[in-house]
């Protein structure tokens, strides 16, 4: 593997919880290019060679195996698109892991727009876990806009832990996702904005067989004059289950828009939509400073707890 | 020992003044167990938060060991060794009941600690250390977390508002209980209750009746109670529920 810097190393540290090289398979990808890869017996990672990127293929009945795919920008004014494809076979039970840090000290703008195709087989269970981070402090923006897709074959279980904290100034998030008979997704996505940040996120959940279900939920905390808007569509076109929520705190200028919507084409199709928003509550506060916090403390408390 | 010198509060509801304490002076000894009762609207949960500075006084002054604390803010207040608990136990999204006692105890707690303190309060600890405190739990479950909240803290001057507020009979009567030990175990401490319910007054060292902002009686139980029996001031349970 081609040595990374501090700076990378820590971008790698945010996004990947890593602090070495892991088990099981990986790619890292550094400034554009691939800095080191492993595979192992059942998941293979091939490079694209149409197009920037990687497929990763893992074979029927792959079980508790990982893959991290971890990416880091520190060349202010990098600018790249990649489509990594993830092939996973029946019977599997695998944790991915994926996650993009950036580091911009420069002036120029520095954007990573990941692209990544899920084809989950029949009766697998995926964990799939992303980070997004973003530092320093140059006046070029922090920019990533990641596209998810998702196609879930019968009895196929997918979690997705979508995580942004701190950093980006700029996030356009698109996640579709199909579900066959039996399949279950769910989301929990975690975001943070701060400063003039904005952060789109949409989701468009077709259930497509019966007993399908979605279970979509974002926290998101809102400071100073950031802006966010969560765009949640469930289509339920068969008999299936469907939850979306949407739970947001504003602070200081902070603004959200919330937008949830359910499409039922199926009699048998439930569905439910839940969106709330709104400052801290003082009492909440009060509780805590009678604990002997400071405001500043307790409102800390709150938000660890709340995008926990 | 907490002092009360000529304490008022006036609160200002829709542009009229409202006067809700009036020129209130007490005192409450050190490791005392006492009632404050009195009619509703009387000054009772507004005397609590203003020991707690959760509201502030309008005039007069507020010490604590001889301190004067009449200035100082919640949190510091709470760092001096005053607890409260409330009346409507707030609830928190994201923080489980071991965050909260973790911040109460104000150091790492470890499991088996923080299980202590919901023992106390008659909770199965397992069941509930890694819940979130929020609206899956019951009135009667968030009040007796709220409880081991003001345990976790060791404080020398626990303050409870209507803790028989919002909850069913039998959570009452566990509540009942816990008080009962906490009267017995607890040693070094002071507490201070608000109710009119006779149960809690029957255990208590003094009893303090407040109304139109007022102490209008004081005294030990035996003196005051036999007084307040089948009056609003001492309540027994099922009135409370109907």
């Amino acid at each position: 593997m081609k040595q990374m810097d501090e700076v990378q190393k820590r971008l790698i540290r945010e996004v990947a919880d890593l602090h070495d090289i892991p088990e099981g398979a990986y790619n890292f990808r550094a400034n554009g290019e691939s800095v080191g890869r492993q595979t192992t017996a059942n998941i293979d990672i091939t490079t694209k060679t149409e197009r920037s990127g990687i497929d990763i293929r893992i074979k029927d009945g792959t079980k508790k195996e990982s893959v991290h795919i971890p990416v880091v920008l520190s060349q202010s004014g990098l600018q790249e698109t990649v489509y990594n494809d993830f092939y996973i076979g029946k019977d599997c039970d695998v944790l991915i892991v994926a996650g993009c840090g950036i580091d911009n000290c420069g002036n120029q703008d520095s954007r990573h727009d990941g692209v990544h195709r899920f084809f989950v087989g029949k009766g697998s269970h995926v964990r799939y876990v992303e980070k997004h981070y973003g530092s320093g402090d140059g006046a070029g923006r922090r920019i990533l806009n990641p596209v998810t897709e998702v196609y879930m074959e019968e009895g196929s279980t997918m979690e997705m832990e979508m995580v942004q904290i701190k950093g980006v100034d700029s996030t356009e998030r698109t996640t579709l996702a199909e579900l066959a008979a039996d399949a279950k997704l769910i989301v929990r996505e975690r975001l943070m904005t701060h400063g003039q940040q904005t952060a789109g996120s949409v989701y468009k959940v077709s259930l497509n067989g019966d007993g399908a279900s979605a279970d979509v939920v974002s926290r998101s905390v809102a400071r100073d004059t950031s802006f966010q808007k969560f765009d949640a569509c469930i289509i339920g076109n068969a008999a299936c289950t469907g939850h979306t929520e949407c739970d947001s705190i504003i602070m200081d200028s902070g603004r959200i828009l919330a937008v949830p919507s359910l499409e039922a084409n199926n009699i048998d199709a439930a569905l439910v939509h839940e969106a709330a928003i709104g400052k801290i509550a003082g009492e909440q506060l009060i509780k805590l400073m009678t604990l002997g916090l400071t405001e500043a403390e307790a409102e800390e408390q709150i938000i660890n707890g709340f995008l926990k | 020992m907490l002092e009360l010198r000529k304490v008022s509060f006036t609160a200002d509801e829709d542009g009229t003044a409202n006067e809700i304490i009036r020129d209130l002076d007490l005192t409450i000894e050190d490791n005392q167990f006492v009632v404050i009762t009195g009619p509703n609207g009387g000054g009772k949960s507004t005397l609590a938060k203003l020991v707690a500075g959760i509201k502030q006084l309008t005039a007069g002054q507020i010490l604590f060991n001889g301190e004067d604390i009449t200035e100082k803010s919640i949190t510091e207040r709470a760092r001096m060794g005053i607890g409260f608990a409330f009346q409507q136990p707030v609830r928190f999204k994201g923080l489980t009941v071991l965050d909260l006692l973790r911040i109460a105890a104000g150091k790492t707690l470890s499991v088996s600690e923080a299980c202590r303190y919901l023992s106390e309060v008659g909770l199965c600890a397992k069941d509930y250390i890694s819940r979130e405190v929020n609206a899956s739990l019951s009135g009667g479950e968030l009040k007796r977390i709220e409880i081991a909240t003001v345990l976790a803290r060791d404080v020398q001057l626990a303050l409870f508002d209507e803790p028989e507020a919002g909850i069913d009979l039998w959570s009452f009567n566990n509540l009942i209980r816990i008080f009962e030990k906490m009267r017995e175990h607890e040693a070094g401490r002071t507490i201070l209750v608000i109710s009119h319910q006779e149960r809690i007054l029957n255990i208590a060292d003094r009893i303090v009746v407040l109304a139109d902002g007022k102490v209008v009686k004081q005294g030990s139980r035996e003196e005051i109670l036999p007084t307040l029996i089948g009056t609003d001031y001492a309540q027994t349970a099922c009135e409370k529920i109907i």
